[in-house]
């Protein structure tokens, strides 16, 4: 069981892994773009639709991943506080509650939406003879599928989790703040943190 | 179970009770109420902890789907489903959202181009003779590079590693300490370039451009009132803040420098110059003169460069440039540019009076400060003599000129070694950020790129400043790309789910019940604007401001246009207030970060209490800023002129 959700873990990683190279090369594009306008004097028409599909694309596939390493914003003022029991039986009847019905409505409704883009084969229609629109649009079913994938894997991990009282792991990924790799970038050691503290007791010793 | 979160859960059992206690019986519900039920429901979720963006979308379906059965059962599927597919697809093309990937990539690339080290370093010696000089150094650094980055975080947790150890050894209180770390860090919140001004231009449809411009001194003033406020308390109680050591504030002279602080002069000029003409009382290779002697003069070189770039826009012959104030801009923002470290929109005008400099300088070695100055006027008597018909020179570049010359001759008449030796490591470190920041705020200000573009660009110079530090490795690339996919999903997607929840909202016509509520208390717009930020300080205290800025912002908005109040200033207040939600407890990430690497007998308390002062001051500024608008509309309003 453990093997599947790592599997599907591992696959929303890959995915949004491979979507978020998008940025590199959504910088180097706009870096040029603006080069080309301002020292060549040839700005390219295409080049806002491709950057606009860049973005979408970029962040649309990268929120299974976010959700796999439970990277998606929450209130967590009384959830920290929680035994994890507790969390998971939060987590599992909101999922069923509010995700489920939501997400799959998004894919139904991004499946009919870019449908109806490949029946006409929609151009973008923000310049004349704008680059074709469909493939963009079928992002939102394909991104939908995936997060809903990746869902149904977290209410797995719920269940696990009021089985067994404790979360199952997670695949290790970079963090935001990763304090252990900045005192090592900062060279602080822990023992130069207890030796400061010498220096703070000292100093509320001085104050009583 | 502990206790705080029974306290939080009764909290939320008083609020759904008043709901049900507020709302009709089920059979005389309309659907307005439906949607102030849809509120409260969102309200607890949240707080309860499902992650926010996948709540909205769930409620905001089956509201939706609700609102539009109760009008034609046949359609409401479709409807709902197209809904929900234009929402989302108003996300991914949107052009104003486009820059948050670009801006968050730009701050951890110079994140982990780990300028900060010697960022405050060279601060703290540049400042040593300040009262409180290392505080004060905390929050000009955390300023800077919480600006640059804006990954409040990351700045928090390493200067606790960093400074705060350095004001905990030199004896100051913990209070100070701690407050100076966790209130610098949460700056790059508000001074521009920051997400939250994005995001807040797209939910309120103001251009962030104007938003950009508008935050700019109300930032840089927020920071100047925490420097003064540290000043005053470091005088007033100098026990808490002490005054560095002489070894602290030693700063080592390389051994060329020193020999000539002993044999000749102190001062730059003078002792290079007397160590050029008599070589053989000093063993000192002459490359190292003419370098030092080269970076001493930097400061010169660039007042020559902007004085004569403000010489060639005020001379401009009047026929060729009819708007003399978008002129004006541009070229302001070309001798931004033309400074080292840029590069890549360099300007042919900047470059070739760049070139000139040098040259310059070699026939000026022998020179003391006074002949530096006198040299000054000369590329401008070429630039005049170059063009036939430029216009007289106005006045006021001459007083701007001869107070330019007067700052220099001081500067370089207190120029020592020692000071130089500040200057270089400043060079190093402070310069090459504040040129990426007035870069990217520059050319989004003077209207040459679009927020997007400049933020490509940042991101650029991102690139290019952690690649000339050598930092650029591809593990670092590697995390930079995934953890901004990570922060742009999570805001990304935020706004997906929070597009479907606002139209389920105002489909039910919640929206209006809140409309005509306030309208009918018959507040005036005092009363109103001040209601309003109570009501989003109290939030920041639970919530993120990501969240309240997309889902709760929606409910204000349609209200300021009643009460006749500027959306951009309304902005700019919003933005200082959610400054106080990453200080006000008990979820104040900032006095987590800091705890988290602090020595174990510092407390919570002791770093929620350093806070305090901060809060309040970030209160006197949203007072301050509603007293006089002129702060922060002063800025849009001459680049935009409305």
């Amino acid at each position: 069981m453990q093997k599947l959700l790592l599997t599907v873990d591992k696959i929303s990683t890959f995915v949004g892994k491979m979507f978020s190279w998008l940025i590199v090369t959504l910088t180097a594009l706009i870096t040029w773009e603006v080069f080309s306008r301002y020292a060549l004097s040839a700005p390219h028409a295409w080049a806002f639709d491709a950057m606009i599909m860049m973005y979408g694309a970029l962040f649309m596939m990268a929120g299974a991943y976010t959700l796999s390493k439970n990277g998606h914003v929450r209130g967590d003022v009384l959830y920290g506080f929680f035994p994890p029991r507790l969390q998971a039986t939060i987590d599992l009847t909101l999922y069923i509650v509010f995700f489920l019905p939501g997400v799959t409505a998004l894919c139904w409704a991004g499946y009919k939406y870019a449908g109806e883009s490949w029946a006409i084969l929609e151009h973008s229609s923000i310049t004349a003879e704008g680059p074709p629109i469909y493939p963009f649009k079928t992002v939102i079913p394909v991104a939908g599928v995936f997060i809903l994938m990746q869902g149904i894997v977290e209410i797995i991990r719920c269940i696990r989790c009021l089985k067994d009282g404790r979360w199952p792991s997670r695949i290790e990924d970079v963090e935001e703040v990763d304090v252990d790799k900045l005192k090592e970038m900062m060279h602080v050691k822990d023992e130069d943190i207890k030796k400061l503290d010498e220096v703070v007791t000292a100093k509320e010793g001085g104050v009583r | 179970m502990k206790k705080e979160a029974w306290f939080g859960l009764s909290m939320l059992a008083i609020v759904v009770g008043l709901v049900f206690y507020i709302l009709p019986a089920p059979s005389q519900m309309t659907n307005g109420h439906l949607g102030l039920l849809m509120l409260a429901m969102i309200v607890v979720a949240i707080m309860l902890g499902f992650p926010t963006a996948f709540t909205l979308m769930g409620l905001g379906t089956m509201f939706a789907f609700f609102a539009y059965y109760s009008q034609n059962p046949a359609t409401a599927l479709t409807q709902t489903l197209d809904l929900m597919a234009l929402r989302a697809y108003w996300v991914m093309n949107n052009d104003v959202l486009i820059s948050v990937p670009l801006f968050v990539f730009m701050g951890y690339l110079v994140e982990r181009s780990q300028l900060i080290t010697m960022l405050f370093t060279s601060l703290h010696l540049a400042t040593s003779r300040i009262p409180g000089s290392l505080a004060v150094a905390t929050i000009v650094t955390c300023a800077i590079f919480a600006t640059a980055s804006g990954i409040i975080g990351a700045v928090v947790t390493v200067m606790g590693l960093l400074a705060f150890p350095s004001m905990l050894k030199a004896g100051y209180s913990i209070r100070l300490g701690a407050g100076a770390v966790t209130a610098g860090g949460t700056l790059g919140i508000l001074i521009p370039p920051s997400v939250l001004l994005i995001l807040y231009g797209a939910t309120a449809g103001v251009s962030v451009v104007q938003l950009y411009a508008g935050a700019l001194f109300p930032g840089i003033m927020l920071a100047g009132l925490y420097v003064v406020y540290v000043i005053i308390y470091a005088k007033i109680s100098p026990s808490s803040a002490p005054p560095l050591s002489e070894e602290d504030a030693c700063v080592y002279l390389p051994k060329f420098a020193e020999i000539i602080c002993q044999t000749k002069s102190k001062n730059v000029l003078l002792g290079i110059a007397r160590a050029m003409k008599g070589k053989r009382n000093a063993d000192v290779p002459m490359y190292t003169l003419l370098g030092n002697l080269f970076i001493a003069l930097l400061p010169a070189m660039a007042t020559a460069l902007l004085l004569g770039s403000l010489y060639l826009v005020a001379t401009a012959p009047e026929d060729v440039v009819p708007e003399g104030v978008q002129e004006m801009g541009i070229a302001a923002s070309d001798s931004e540019q033309a400074d080292p470290g840029v590069g890549s929109l360099q300007e042919p005008e900047g470059s070739e009076e760049q070139e000139a400099q040098p040259e310059q300088v070699e026939q000026e070695e022998p020179t003391t400060a006074e002949s530096q100055t006198a040299a000054e006027a000369k590329p401008d008597k070429e630039t005049a003599a170059a063009p036939a018909k430029r216009t007289s020179v106005p006045t006021w570049w001459w007083i701007t000129a001869a107070i330019f010359t007067g700052i220099l001759v001081i500067v370089y008449a207190i120029l020592t070694f020692v000071r130089l030796e500040i200057f270089k490591m400043l060079l190093g470190s402070f310069f090459p950020l504040a040129i990426i920041i007035l870069g990217v705020l520059g050319t989004i200000v003077v209207g040459l790129a679009t927020p997007a573009e400049a933020a490509a660009m940042g991101a650029f110079g991102g690139f290019i400043l952690a690649a000339a530090y050598r930092r650029l490795t591809w593990s670092v690339l590697k995390e930079s790309v995934y953890l901004c996919a990570k922060t742009s999903a999570m805001v990304c997607w935020l706004f997906v789910g929070s597009g479907i929840f606002a139209a389920a909202f105002a489909l039910l016509g919640g929206q209006e019940i809140v409309n005509n509520w306030v309208k009918s208390l018959d507040m005036t717009p005092l009363q109103f604007m001040i209601l309003a930020q109570i009501i989003i300080f109290l939030l920041g205290w639970p919530l993120e401001w990501t969240e309240i800025i997309i889902i709760f912002m929606p409910i204000f908005l349609p209200l300021l246009s009643h009460f006749d109040i500027n959306p951009l200033f309304f902005g700019l207040l919003v933005a200082l207030n959610l400054q106080t939600a990453f200080l006000s407890p008990p979820v104040a990430m900032a006095a987590f970060y800091l705890k988290g690497v602090a020595p174990p007998h510092v407390t919570l308390n002791q770093i929620f209490l350093g806070m305090m002062p901060y809060m309040a001051i970030q209160i006197f500024a949203i007072v301050l800023l509603y007293m006089f608008p002129q702060i922060g509309l002063w800025l849009p309003s001459l680049a935009y002129g409305n």
